[in-house]
């Protein structure tokens, strides 16, 4: 009884609920499914046969574990705490997103589903999502905001080749929340066939917590990875935010080691001020109702939605996953800012020092590790996840680099 | 008795089916929609349902999504909406009016603040989309307890097991959502809808209403046949997103209601 109450770990409640966030804000035609998704997900949860799928698919298809690397230039330039790297940039398609999209879809196969539809931003979960389907020959429809078609163009086309049809959508400034609305309207329409693959961990309860369980197998391997290398826990671990997916995998295993700090790092922008140019939903927003979840938001004085902005379409969404926000407030895990300039900067940092050229979105973890590394005595040891390989970013980058680059 | 239930009394009394009609609120512009609410009751609408803008309408299809954000961009706001209903009301105190919207911009305010001024402004019922039976803590109970009808849709997926939960507590009316899909989509048909329509009513006393997928004064009065009513919503907002003027736009709904009166 009052390890439940000391725990961090026993949430979502059975409405949805992490704290007041989460929950269920659906409409009707949607609410049976998401019954329906529940229930499935509980029994699968406990049903080693379905583990059995996941971990054979891990390992053979998707290369887990991916390693625990230590970052040794890094670190001395840095001339303070130990950093290591999770590097599940090197995960089969580049990114932590298909740790989950296999469970979803193994789920979806199980319920008798034949047509699979994905929301993304920077397009790593469309590709993940587009790959897995292709291997089990199931129809996939990808939503993208155009503007995100646009600076994504490299996802766009292997989406295309994985046999996926990636639809832009126009609605609103055409980033990940307006291909939410549009995924969400899909899934409303065709009910009966269709399985919505959400790629972060928001979205109604079941989601947040599903997503959240297929992604923490980041945050076990690394316990066990730091238990072998150092003999002890990471005393910090680090990840970027945008719906907090990846975030989420690697903190979960570790909220409930009280001398682990956990720092989640958002997208700055501009920097996180009232000109809202920036997509920083704990730092610079406060508690509403969107896509199915309560949880902090961009939002006016009078409820509306706002864009956000970030360099990096992956962070690019006016939300947080709940659990985020609930951890926010409690005060278990601290959520920093990062600005535009400071993740390109630390961008290269990485692509020289370590001969990996990491996404955008972990370039703003990475940047925050730049900070507070120096400060931080040699035997600190910092965890930060790598979530995400470069190669989509390299046009953005050189964009702003003011390169110009002929193919 | 709400103005709901009055009304709903005095069509039946009269044999008459119901006629929804559903216009964005500041859509072209605050005005516009005050002289067209104005003149909906003469035209024959017996409910109004006035939609609140959202900049992220997940159940709607492209013709509402549009209107909102005209809407928005006219300057839409609560305080705004309430304003609208409260002029509305100093010149009408029959015609109900339903606000139907999302969530977000209602959490924002405070739920306790909007349903007062909800009540005090003369908006008689509520449908929020994104607020299913699993969430009526929210707001569906603070309503009722302050006398508004929150009137919940069901849906072709609400089966028999769920349909009680569903109509816990509804008041006013249940709106029966044709299709699965969004606002302005398929066509609403009257032999998929009947047996529902029928199954609905077999669990309640209330009067059900139908919606989505209705465009023409020929498919009101099919659906009006086998319901208590049917509500319009993306045909007559594409008139107004048209730009025809309102006296057009009142005739545009007149046929529409006497459509569904010849039911």
């Amino acid at each position: 009884m009052d390890d439940a109450l000391n725990s961090y770990m026993t949430g979502p409640d059975e409405a949805g609920r992490f704290g007041i966030f989460g929950g269920r804000f659906v409409s009707e035609t949607l609410m049976p499914l998401i019954l329906e998704l529940e229930a499935q997900y509980e029994h699968a949860k406990t049903d080693p046969t379905f583990w059995a799928e996941m971990n054979d698919l891990w390992t053979h298809y998707v290369g887990r574990p991916s390693p625990l690397y230590f970052a040794e230039r890094l670190t001395d330039h840095l001339g303070g705490a130990k950093v290591y790297m999770k590097r599940d940039e090197l995960n089969h398609t580049g990114a932590h997103k298909i740790n989950n999209v296999l469970g979803q879809i193994i789920l979806a196969r199980r319920m008798g589903k034949t047509r699979i539809i994905a929301e993304t931003g920077a397009g790593q979960h469309g590709v993940a999502t587009a790959t897995v389907c292709a291997k089990f020959g199931l129809k996939c429809v990808v939503y993208m905001g155009a503007h995100d078609v646009e600076r994504q163009a490299p996802n766009v086309f292997r989406m295309k080749l994985l046999g996926a049809e990636v639809i832009p959508v126009t609605s609103g400034r055409g980033t990940l929340k307006d291909a939410m609305n549009d995924a969400l309207r899909d899934w409303v329409t065709n009910v009966r066939d269709t399985f919505y693959c959400i790629g972060t961990v928001a979205g109604p309860h079941p989601y947040p917590a599903m997503v959240r369980d297929f992604q923490s197998i980041i945050g076990k391997e690394t316990k066990q990875q730091m238990m072998e290398r150092e003999g002890r826990l990471p005393d910090t671990i680090i990840a970027a935010i945008g719906g907090g997916s990846n975030a989420m995998g690697l903190f979960h295993p570790f909220l409930d080691d009280k001398t682990v700090r956990i720092i989640g790092v958002e997208a700055g922008g501009k920097g996180v001020d009232d000109r809202m140019e920036h997509c920083a939903s704990l730092t610079g927003g406060r508690p509403g109702v969107l896509h199915g979840n309560r949880t902090y938001l961009l939002q006016d004085a009078d409820g509306q939605i706002l864009e956000g902005y970030s360099i990096s379409a992956g962070l690019d969404y006016p939300g947080i996953g709940p659990e985020h926000a609930w951890l926010h407030d409690v005060g278990r895990a601290e959520y920093v800012a990062i600005t535009d300039a400071e993740a390109l900067e630390a961008f290269q940092l990485c692509c020289r020092l370590e001969g990996i050229i990491p996404a955008l979105e972990p370039s703003h973890a990475l940047a925050h590790v730049m900070k507070i590394a120096p400060t931080l005595p040699r035997d600190h040891l910092i965890v930060m996840n790598l979530c995400g390989r470069g190669d989509k970013d390299i046009f953005t980058v050189a964009r702003h680099l003011g390169v110009t680059m002929s193919v | 008795m709400s103005r709901i239930d009055e009304t709903f009394v005095r069509l039946r009394s009269r044999g008459r089916k119901a006629f929804v009609a559903y216009i964005m609120a500041g859509d072209p512009d605050a005005d516009t929609t005050l002289d067209l609410m104005r003149g909906l009751p003469a035209v024959g609408v017996d409910v109004i349902e006035l939609g609140m803008p959202f900049t992220d309408p997940m159940a709607d299809g492209p013709t509402i999504q549009a209107a909102g954000q005209r809407a928005l961009e006219s300057g839409m706001t609560v305080d705004r909406y309430l304003d609208l209903v409260r002029a509305f009301r100093a010149q009408d105190s029959t015609t109900p009016i339903v606000m139907m919207g999302y969530y977000n911009p209602i959490y924002s305010r405070g739920v306790d603040r909007f349903v007062a001024e909800a009540v005090q402004a003369g908006i008689d019922g509520l449908i929020i989309v994104d607020l299913p039976p699993e969430e009526d803590a929210e707001l569906c109970l603070p309503a009722r307890a302050a006398g508004i009808n929150f009137i919940r849709l069901a849906t072709p997926t609400t089966d028999d097991r769920r349909l009680p939960k569903v109509l816990q507590n509804t008041s006013g009316f249940v709106y029966y959502v044709s299709i699965t899909g969004i606002t302005g989509a398929a066509a609403a048909q009257a032999t998929d809808v009947g047996p529902e329509v029928a199954r609905i009513k077999a669990a309640t006393d209330l009067p059900v209403i139908v919606g989505f997928g209705i465009t023409t004064p020929e498919a009101a009065e099919t659906i009006a046949r086998v319901a208590d009513g049917c509500v319009v919503g993306s045909a007559i907002v594409k008139e107004i997103g048209a730009g025809r003027p309102v006296p057009e736009v009142l005739a545009r709904v007149a046929s529409l209601a006497a459509g569904a009166h010849r039911a």
